[in-house]
């Protein structure tokens, strides 16, 4: 394994992707969140709104840095590590990234600076737009980013000469056939993710008898979203299941651990399924409920693994696990949302400790379920990287195994270190709570000692 | 000439500005962070990050634009550079971690020294691999077809160290005449001082560079030296000369403005050079802009686009440094 450039360079963009997604799904949804509570703000001037935005501008600054950093080395893991893959699809896929990098990336990273430090040197309003135009960035990011992994899992408006794909129907390009259901499902998670970290630290500051009007505004707007798109994503995910039925149907049986083709088939709860055995072991099973669930019938035919020659399956055991993971967590969302609602009806929602212990274990709820996402549609999509059309095994650069060895090394101790001492500066941020100053003086003079506008930038620990 | 023509020549322009943006605006970032190392204290070092903490992030975008671009018109290019480059260009990343992260969490640290090394250190290993990267380019790298064949230090060599180092100067220059613009008293007259030294160091770092070019593979020597080749070269070492003059010239006079401009003007003469040294090529010996060209479709599908985002990138990049101009203050940035 160690010797092999395949394996190793899986494993690392494995790794590094999973790293970078965490940002992008925690930051798009709290880049709306900061919109939302600036546009209240001026809207209202209820101060909470300011001292909300200004709160979690702080985490937001600190997650989009990591999520920056850890991006860039996306944008050249195609070439240092694929770069056989990326000569064949570059054609195609070249010009979706460049469009990412103009239409978002330049866009947030500009507007994120006047976000940062442009709150006395640009107007209410230009300030708010900005904030709002870091918001239109990051969607617009996400669009064109699964715009192209969705080409990968659904090529279509191309052709292949010579082992090269050549564009021929841009708009089949990037609105190939499983890409609305994607975008839906991915923003619908980064919303709910940046939802449940709100109302978990909501919920802890409550726990905590801190910063209350604040913790209040947190978990009514929470839950009041979360009720509404915890079901919605539900949906989502059940349409953009059946859109994979239709398109990649080797990875819904694989998900499934379903290993025979039959009429009503049943949905294992639990199993470990057998590679070389072709079967489940411990299967708990409901009758027909495969089928229900998939094609919306009692007795509809669900094609099983078996029908596939062997080496175009994918690996059955990590997905099964990892989509009944994400299921689970989707569950327990909706759960939390339910009662959230209920306790909200009855006025005991910020009175209520239990249900507030419960949202703050939820805090990584979304991240887990992001990661649990992808690795069930990206395992799922194996042996291919381009489905159906190009092996991953003959996507890979021609370097030595040594070097990806030293650099995934050392991408596991970076990251180590840039994640830990990233996660233990917002969870300062969180434990010192949302600041009660006053807006701040208009002429900014020099004898100022400490700002009241406090971004990320001060030392958050005892010593303020 | 016909599309099949033009259009790579338009995208050779591109990526070119794309790279050249790149090189002038973090190039100054990672000046001052290069130069972060002598500066007298925290104070100091909080007013050289405060200088570009609002517009670093957006100085950096125009690296992944010039990665993308490079993979969408000259997928070859890209295919070939960055496996070749495997190393260097991994240490790179890292590097521009650290630098990128350090901005966050050194302001929020109460012990400010482990940031400040990843500041400092990240930003001259970062200048270094360009620098490296930049030289494995014009020594040339072996390709069949559109990858890459050669072992995983190829790109190892005197001269790669020596561009290496010379754009850890390049961009310390950057660097300084920044500070010079941007701040006053001690650190200013400081900057002042670093610059005139930083001013010599790059001039011989281009002597050398220069003096070894010829000595190469490729055509550089035929290039330089043939005739009448020479007579269209003569202009980049003439004009060297000439803004060197008045770089010396101004940082003596204590301008304060014109340093970072003439600062400006040295790299676009020797990216000029370097850029006229190897074309048509884009990756020497075996890909030219010609045969590493992406199909027109995709060309054409991509520069549309291009020609109407990049006004607007360029105008809301060149609002936000009005925004933030003039000197910097206690009351911007971190603080």
């Amino acid at each position: 394994m160690l010797a092999n450039p395949e394996i190793l360079s899986r494993i690392q963009f494995a790794f590094v992707i999973s790293f970078h997604i965490l940002f992008p799904a925690f930051t798009i949804g709290l880049a709306s969140w900061l919109a939302m509570c600036e546009g209240l703000y001026r809207f209202t001037q209820r101060d909470v709104f300011r001292r909300l935005y200004q709160f979690w501008v702080k985490i937001f600054a600190v997650s989009f840095g990591m999520g920056v950093v850890s991006g860039i080395v996306m944008s050249f893991q195609f070439g240092t590590n694929w770069s056989v893959f990326a000569e064949a699809t570059a054609p195609v896929l070249g010009p979706l990234f460049s469009y990412e990098v103009l239409t978002a990336f330049f866009l947030e990273a500009t507007f994120l600076g006047i976000m940062l430090f442009g709150w006395e040197k640009v107007g209410p309003k230009l300030h708010f737009a900005a904030t709002a135009t870091v918001a239109i960035g990051t969607m617009l990011s996400a669009f064109w980013i699964l715009s192209a992994n969705s080409w990968m899992q659904t090529p279509t408006g191309f052709e292949l000469r010579d082992g090269i794909f050549y564009p021929i129907d841009w708009w089949k390009i990037v609105f190939n056939p499983s890409f609305p259901y994607r975008l839906v499902h991915m923003v619908l998670a980064a919303y709910l993710t940046t939802a449940f970290v709100i109302l978990g630290v909501g919920a802890w500051y409550r726990l905590k008898g801190m910063a209350n009007e604040d913790s209040r505004v947190m978990l009514v707007m929470g839950v009041a979203f979360v009720s509404i798109v915890a079901p919605l994503q539900i949906v989502a995910g059940d349409f953009h299941g059946l859109n994979t039925l239709e398109h990649q149907p080797a990875k819904i049986a694989a998900l499934e651990a379903h290993w025979d083709t039959e009429k009503g088939a049943a949905l294992a709860l639990f199993a470990w399924p057998d590679s070389t055995a072709e079967t489940n072991h411990f299967e708990i099973a409901v009758p027909h409920l495969g089928s229900l669930i998939l094609t919306h019938a009692w007795n509809g035919t669900l094609v099983g693994l078996k029908d596939f020659p062997v080496n175009e399956r994918p690996p059955v055991a990590p997905i099964f696990f990892s989509f009944r993971i994400m299921v689970g967590i989707g569950i327990l969302m909706l759960i939390a949302g339910m009662i959230g609602l209920w306790l909200a009806w009855r006025r005991r929602l910020f009175d209520t400790p239990w249900y507030h212990r419960y949202l703050v274990a939820m805090i990584p709820s979304g991240f887990i379920a992001v990661l649990a996402g992808w690795i069930t549609t990206e395992m799922g999509r194996q042996p291919y990287t381009v489905y159906g059309l190009m092996r991953t095994s003959e996507s890979v650069s021609p370097v030595a195994a040594p070097s990806v060895l030293a650099t995934l090394i050392t991408f596991v101790i970076v990251y180590g270190i840039v994640f830990g001492a990233g996660l233990y500066y917002i969870l300062r941020i969180i434990r010192s709570g949302p600041g009660q100053a006053p807006e701040p003086a208009a002429p900014a003079t020099y004898a100022t000692p400490a700002r009241p506008l406090s971004y990320p930038d001060e030392p958050t620990g005892e010593q303020r | 000439m016909s599309l099949l023509e033009i259009l790579p020549l338009l995208w050779f322009g591109v990526i070119g500005l794309g790279v050249f943006m790149y090189v002038l605006l973090d190039g100054f970032v990672l000046g001052i962070g290069i130069l972060s190392g002598v500066a007298h204290g925290e104070h100091e070092r909080d007013v050289m990050m405060n200088s570009v903490a609002p517009i670093w992030d957006g100085n950096e975008t125009w690296l992944v634009l010039g990665g993308t671009a490079l993979l969408a018109a000259f997928p070859p290019a890209y295919t070939v550079l960055l496996p070749a480059l495997y190393l260097p260009l991994s240490l790179m990343l890292i590097a521009l971690i650290f630098r990128g992260v350090a901005f966050e969490f050194r302001f929020k640290a109460e012990r400010k020294l482990g940031w400040n090394l990843a500041f400092n250190l990240g930003s001259i290993v970062a200048a270094f691999c360009q620098g490296v990267t930049l030289g494995a380019i014009v020594q040339g790298i072996n390709a069949d077809g559109a990858q890459y064949v050669g072992g995983a230090f190829d790109w190892l060599s005197g001269f790669t160290l020596l561009t290496g180092l010379a754009l850890v100067a390049g961009y310390a220059l950057l660097g300084a005449t920044w500070v010079v613009m941007k701040t006053s008293g001690m650190l200013q007259q400081r900057a002042f001082g670093w610059s005139r030294v930083l001013l010599s160091a790059v001039i011989v770092f281009m002597a050398l560079v220069s003096l070894y070019v010829p000595f190469l593979d490729g055509d550089y020597a035929q290039r330089w030296f043939g005739f009448p080749h020479m007579l269209l070269m003569a202009p980049f070492p003439i004009a060297t000369v000439a803004v060197s003059y008045f770089l010396y010239r101004s940082v003596a006079r204590r301008h304060e403005y014109w340093p970072f401009l003439l600062s400006l003007g040295m790299f676009a003469v020797g990216y000029g050079g370097l850029a006229a040294s190897f074309w048509p090529h884009i990756i020497p010996p075996n890909l030219t802009i010609w045969n590493a060209a992406s199909p027109p479709e995709t060309q054409i599908f991509l520069g549309v686009g291009l020609a109407i985002l990049l006004p607007f990138i360029l105008f809301y990049t060149g609002w936000s440094y009005w925004v933030f101009r003039g000197k910097v203050t206690r009351d911007m940035g971190y603080h």
